[in-house]
């Protein structure tokens, strides 16, 4: 893994020559894009409403308008290739295949949640699709993708470890340290910034200097991509060409993806930093699912009245996953205790029995 | 038996836990070509090579992160602080990654790391460089704090550290580096967790860890010029406390002297006194003294931190306090 002589690739331009060409999907494939997609968005809209009831507690914060972002860029990806996120992973985790019982049953703080009902919200994990998280300290994830990519290239697996953030972290210390790091040691890591424009509350023109935010990436002489991602292809595409990178080459990358979340920071956001004229103006010119649908309709992979089932059923996933969560029992109070430690096996134990 | 110093132990630790698996890296600054910067992991880099050995930017919570997340995927790092002053800009790794994650995430990670370097005041370099973090970091839940004081405690010790599937905080102190004592050839495993009684004595117990584990031995030798006996026990792992041996030596004496570097507030004195009064509270003829570092940034002029750190002196004064 020492440092030979590195390829350079400019973020002015895209990384030259993808050996392998990103591989075009049936129109059946095409359509589970956007059943993935509406699949989320119904999710969200059914947490929303559970929150609004209280039967969601802490914060809940909605992916709402970001759709294409994760199903686009994870649909680029091997089922052993690694993703991590930040707090707002909700799309992230179904996008990975996780079930939606499984994700609102952690919402709800349920025993039959992802995480056992000890994360909630902003710490989902499904190890076996390596879905590593779910992180709540803004940026706090970056450090732990590059040393997940770096054990990737240790063992010399081939996989790759996608790494999403805000536009809010790229003002993070761990942020550049991971960027430096991952370009240094040439780790088979992307990062996405999900650039929907607001750091919680505080538009990107009150928060970062240097525009656009990809030009981070060539600080540390990485690749920089910037994609569209309220249309699910480019997102496709352009990580398409990230993810070769770091799979054929070990090299980083950084790609900036535009978006737009129509909901707030998180559910309990008054939304004074914005107007209600701007989120109607951008869900009218670039909504993501809208547009996809219209696509496929003109491709013909989809009918209106295929359409319509994809949206019955997702609303009925939805309906069921709380249903499921509601009549999911609450967690033992014995479990409080539990994973906390490993078993040890190449050691005796040697803590007291906890509580003890 | 060999007749090793403290870092010459610690590198045999090093050296023959790479050796038994292959998936224990090292990182840190100046770990590699520099040797380390207190020669804890000389000729590492040239013994296993560049892909276990990796010299890092300067960078903690960059690569403390990178760490854990290797971890989190199976490899088992041993990341090095050149001193665990600079692990707080590595804070939030080490405990809301490091300490977190398994728990969050409903028991589906292992975090075998291994987080350790140099620590401690007294060699005049002033407040950002003579932190003693053990209590900070002993009060996350799910982190081990080791404080070894002894060469032979450091290489066993580290060892089990290095094997345990859990993150542990193994914390050096700079002052005893060059300290020599006997250390058993080949493959020894130190239980963590354990205190060990370094001297015995009757009549006042004085419980330390790390270097104030020497300051509380110094003090026991001016006691018995006064003929009095004193009992030095030496934690070794500051969690979790081994409260059967705190709990057995205060039975025996019933006097208790606490020596610790960092702090007052909150220091892990607090903690032990804490247990001792809760559980031994009949047990005790006398209130229980501790002896901490003052509680004032550390100052660089000798006299002044001379002035703030335990010494013997003021052990002994204690202790005989408890006795008057």
């Amino acid at each position: 893994m020492a440092s030979s002589g590195a390829k350079k690739v400019r973020s002015k331009e895209k990384p030259g020559k993808s050996p392998a060409v990103l591989p075009t999907l049936t129109p059946s494939e095409r359509v589970d894009l956007l059943r993935k997609m509406v699949l989320i968005r119904r999710f969200e809209q059914k947490a929303a409403q559970a929150f609004m009831q209280a039967k969601i507690k802490g914060f809940c914060h909605l992916y709402i308008g970001q759709e294409a972002l994760a199903v686009g860029s994870i649909s680029t990806l091997n089922s052993s290739d690694a993703v991590i996120t930040a707090y707002r992973d909700h799309g992230h985790a179904l996008a990975r295949g996780m079930t939606p019982r499984e994700c609102m049953a952690e919402l709800f703080g349920k025993i039959t949640g992802c995480s056992r009902g000890k994360g909630g919200s902003m710490h989902f994990f499904n190890r076996e699709k390596h879905f590593h998280g779910g992180h709540g300290i803004v940026g706090g994830q970056t450090p732990l993708a590059a040393g997940i990519a770096f054990a990737q290239k240790y063992n010399g697996t081939g996989e790759v470890t996608v790494c999403y953030l805000g536009d809010g972290a790229v003002n993070q210390g761990a942020f550049h340290e991971s960027l430096n790091l991952a370009a240094l040691w040439k780790l088979p890591v992307i990062y996405v910034i999900e650039n929907n424009e607001y750091a919680m509350g505080t538009h990107q023109s009150r928060s970062s200097a240097g525009y656009p935010l990809v030009k981070r990436a060539d600080g540390y002489d990485m690749a920089g991509i910037t994609a569209n991602g309220n249309d699910v292809d480019d997102v496709r595409e352009k990580m398409w060409d990230a993810v070769q990178l770091a799979r054929t080459e070990s090299l980083p990358s950084l790609v900036e993806v535009k978006t737009y979340r129509y909901r707030g920071h998180s559910m309990s956001d008054p939304g004074n930093y914005r107007t209600k004229e701007e989120i109607a103006e951008r869900k009218k010119e670039s909504e993501p699912i809208s547009l996809f649908k219209e696509r496929l309709f003109k491709e013909k992979a989809l009918t209106e009245k295929q359409y319509e089932e994809i949206e019955r059923v997702a609303v009925e996933e939805a309906e069921d996953s709380i249903a499921f969560a509601e009549s999911s029992p609450e967690p033992e109070v014995a479990t409080v205790f539990e994973d906390i430690f490993a078993p040890e096996d190449q050691i005796a134990e040697f803590r007291p029995p906890i509580g003890s | 038996m060999a007749v090793l110093t403290m870092r010459e132990a610690l590198n045999q630790a090093l050296s023959e836990e790479m050796e038994r698996d292959e998936k224990v890296i090292l990182l840190g600054e100046e770990v590699a070509e520099y040797q380390g910067a207190y020669k804890v992991s000389s000729g590492l880099l040239q013994k296993f090579g560049a892909k276990r050995v990796w010299d890092t930017p300067i960078s903690e919570s960059g690569f403390a992160g990178l760490g854990v997340g290797a971890a989190m995927q199976g490899l088992r790092p041993v990341v090095e602080f050149m001193t665990w002053s600079f692990s707080m800009v590595a804070y939030d790794q080490i405990v809301n990654n490091a300490g977190a994650i398994r728990y969050m995430s409903g028991g589906q990670y292992s975090i075998p790391i291994v987080f350790r370097g140099s620590s401690g005041a007294g060699l005049q370099v002033g407040a950002t460089h003579s932190h003693t973090p053990e209590n900070w970091y002993a009060n996350v839940p799910a982190l081990t704090v080791i404080t070894p004081a002894f060469p032979d405690d450091a290489k066993g010790l580290l060892k089990s550290a290095i094997r345990s599937n859990n993150p542990v905080c193994f914390i050096e102190n700079e002052k005893l580096y060059g300290f020599k004592d006997e250390v058993p050839e080949g493959d020894i495993l130190t239980t963590i967790g354990k205190a060990r009684i370094r001297r015995e004595g009757s009549q006042v117990t004085l419980i330390a860890n790390s270097a104030s584990t020497h300051v509380a031995l110094a003090s026991a030798l001016q006691l018995e010029a006064d003929g009095i006996s004193a009992e030095v026990l030496d934690l070794r792992t500051i969690k979790p406390l081994d409260l059967p041996a705190i709990l057995g030596s205060v039975a025996k004496t019933n006097r208790v002297v606490i020596v610790e570097e960092n702090k007052p507030f909150a220091g892990w004195g607090a903690q032990v006194a804490y247990e001792i009064q809760n559980r031994s509270f009949d047990e005790l003829d006398a209130p229980i003294e501790r002896v901490t570092g003052l509680d004032v940034p550390q100052p660089y002029s000798r006299v002044l931190e001379q002035a703030v750190m335990p010494s013997a002196e003021r052990v002994t004064e204690a202790a005989k306090k408890t006795l008057a």
